[in-house]
């Protein structure tokens, strides 16, 4: 499913703007929901990252959690 | 080293203060006074490369080639009710940091993963103004499951302490506190209102009489003269830290300091270099910001600048690069990674 939303501003994914977004993705985990915009809670670990939107779950950094 | 001829012209006072501190640093020992490491701010791009190589150098005389490697975790994130403008953890601020808890099984998970990785030192930190009664049984509670499982020194960072806290904390093994200055006495007031300098110093100063080693350093590239840059150096040097952590400002969107410009790179050396010169025998951790600052080649330029401890993997909010690159690096450049014995 297309992301409706830009895990790092918030704003719609379509809306456009989102250079610095894609710049900050590099070294940054997701801040908001993609698929509701909330903002996620979010926990770095030395090796990943999980991050938690009330609605729609966790979802984990490709490299696993730890 | 090879200079362009013709393109700029090394005047007589910039090849004296690096004469000056090759006696001085390298050959007694003795770090720049605050006047001195100002006038290392000022060189030209021109003299880069002799400034980092000296201050390579004084490290190597001093501390040797081992470098120490640590993680971080932070336990509790977000949600802080002080004002440092330039931390994203402030409640304060409209920033998109949420709090959140880690748990102590993860926290367990994070320091085995730590320790995987060859490092010998695992940060435990906490976005508090100082430590609650939850906190310190959290840190107490993570640490014993630590100490259980494997063979790490642990290090704090939980904001501004008691007596009792301090005391405490040391009497759990925790080797090292970090409470950071952030930046000069005289920018301080610019950069945090919710409390002063002198209430940091205080906490470094029971972290001490407590028996705990101390980890103080702070951010650079927050708005500070070279002249204020210079200045902190030297009260650094005057608190005589047993680690100096350098972070690179990363401006955090939603913070005061979000539109800041990242320093540039040459800058960001010459202060690698140049806090390596007023602190020949710190341990100086290149921290946070060195991917923003200093791009992919940081690692490599600032281990050969001064710096002779990194951290490995993602920091508290922020990613960094992946942990084997740094590995693969130390062993690229000859450096080992300090071993656990000689840290305990
Ligand atoms: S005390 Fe620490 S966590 Fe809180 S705002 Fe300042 S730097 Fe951030
Ligand atoms: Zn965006
Ligand atoms: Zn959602």
């Amino acid at each position: 499913m297309a992301a409706a939303f830009c895990d790092q501003c918030g704003r719609s994914a379509e809306a456009g703007g989102h250079v610095r977004c894609a710049v900050r993705r590099e070294l940054e985990p997701p801040r908001y929901c993609a698929e509701c915009a909330r903002r996620m809670v979010v926990q770095v670990t030395p090796m990943g990252w999980t991050a938690r939107c009330s609605r729609h779950g966790e979802i984990f950094s490709p490299e696993g959690v730890c | 080293m090879a200079h362009s001829p013709g393109v700029t012209t090394v005047t007589t006072e910039q090849s004296d203060i690096l004469a000056l501190a090759r006696a001085q640093v390298l050959e007694n020992g003795e770090g720049l006074s605050e006047a001195q490491v100002l006038e290392v701010l000022r060189l030209p791009d021109s003299v880069l490369e002799e400034l980092l190589s000296l201050a390579h150098e004084v490290r190597m005389r001093w501390c040797g080639p081992e470098v120490e490697v640590e993680g971080i975790i932070s336990l509790k994130t977000g949600g802080c009710p002080e004002d440092c403008h330039f931390c994203s953890q402030s409640g304060l601020f409209d920033s998109p940091v949420r709090a959140a808890w880690l748990d102590v099984p993860m926290l367990v998970e994070a320091a085995k993963q730590t320790a995987k990785t060859g490092a010998t030192e695992f940060c435990i930190v906490a976005a508090v103004r100082g430590p609650d009664e939850r906190l310190m049984a959290q840190v107490a509670a993570g640490i014993a499951a630590i100490k259980d499982e494997l063979d790490i020194n642990i290090a704090c960072s939980l904001g501004m302490l008691t007596p009792e806290q301090a005391e405490a904390l040391a009497a759990m093994g925790v080797h090292r506190y970090n409470h950071n200055l952030e930046t000069a006495r005289s920018h301080f007031a610019q950069v945090v209102s919710t409390h002063t300098w002198e209430e940091r110093w205080e906490t470094l100063r029971l972290v001490r009489e407590a028996g705990m080693e101390v980890c103080c350093g702070g951010i650079v590239g927050m708005g500070e003269s070279l002249a204020q840059r210079a200045e902190f150096a030297g009260q650094l040097a005057a608190l005589g830290p047993d680690e100096v952590p350098l972070n690179f400002l990363n401006p955090r969107p939603g913070t005061p300091f979000g539109e800041l410009e990242p320093m540039s790179g040459p800058d960001a050396l010459r202060a690698v270099a140049a806090f390596r010169l007023a602190l020949p025998r710190a341990i100086l951790r290149f921290a946070g910001g060195r991917e923003i600052t200093l791009g992919d080649l940081g690692a490599r330029r600032g281990l050969l600048g001064g710096v002779n401890a990194v951290i490995v993997g993602n920091y508290l909010t922020t990613l960094g690069r992946p942990a084997e690159a740094d590995i693969d690096l130390l062993g690229e450049l000859a450096m080992p990674l300090k071993a656990l014995n000689d840290t305990l």
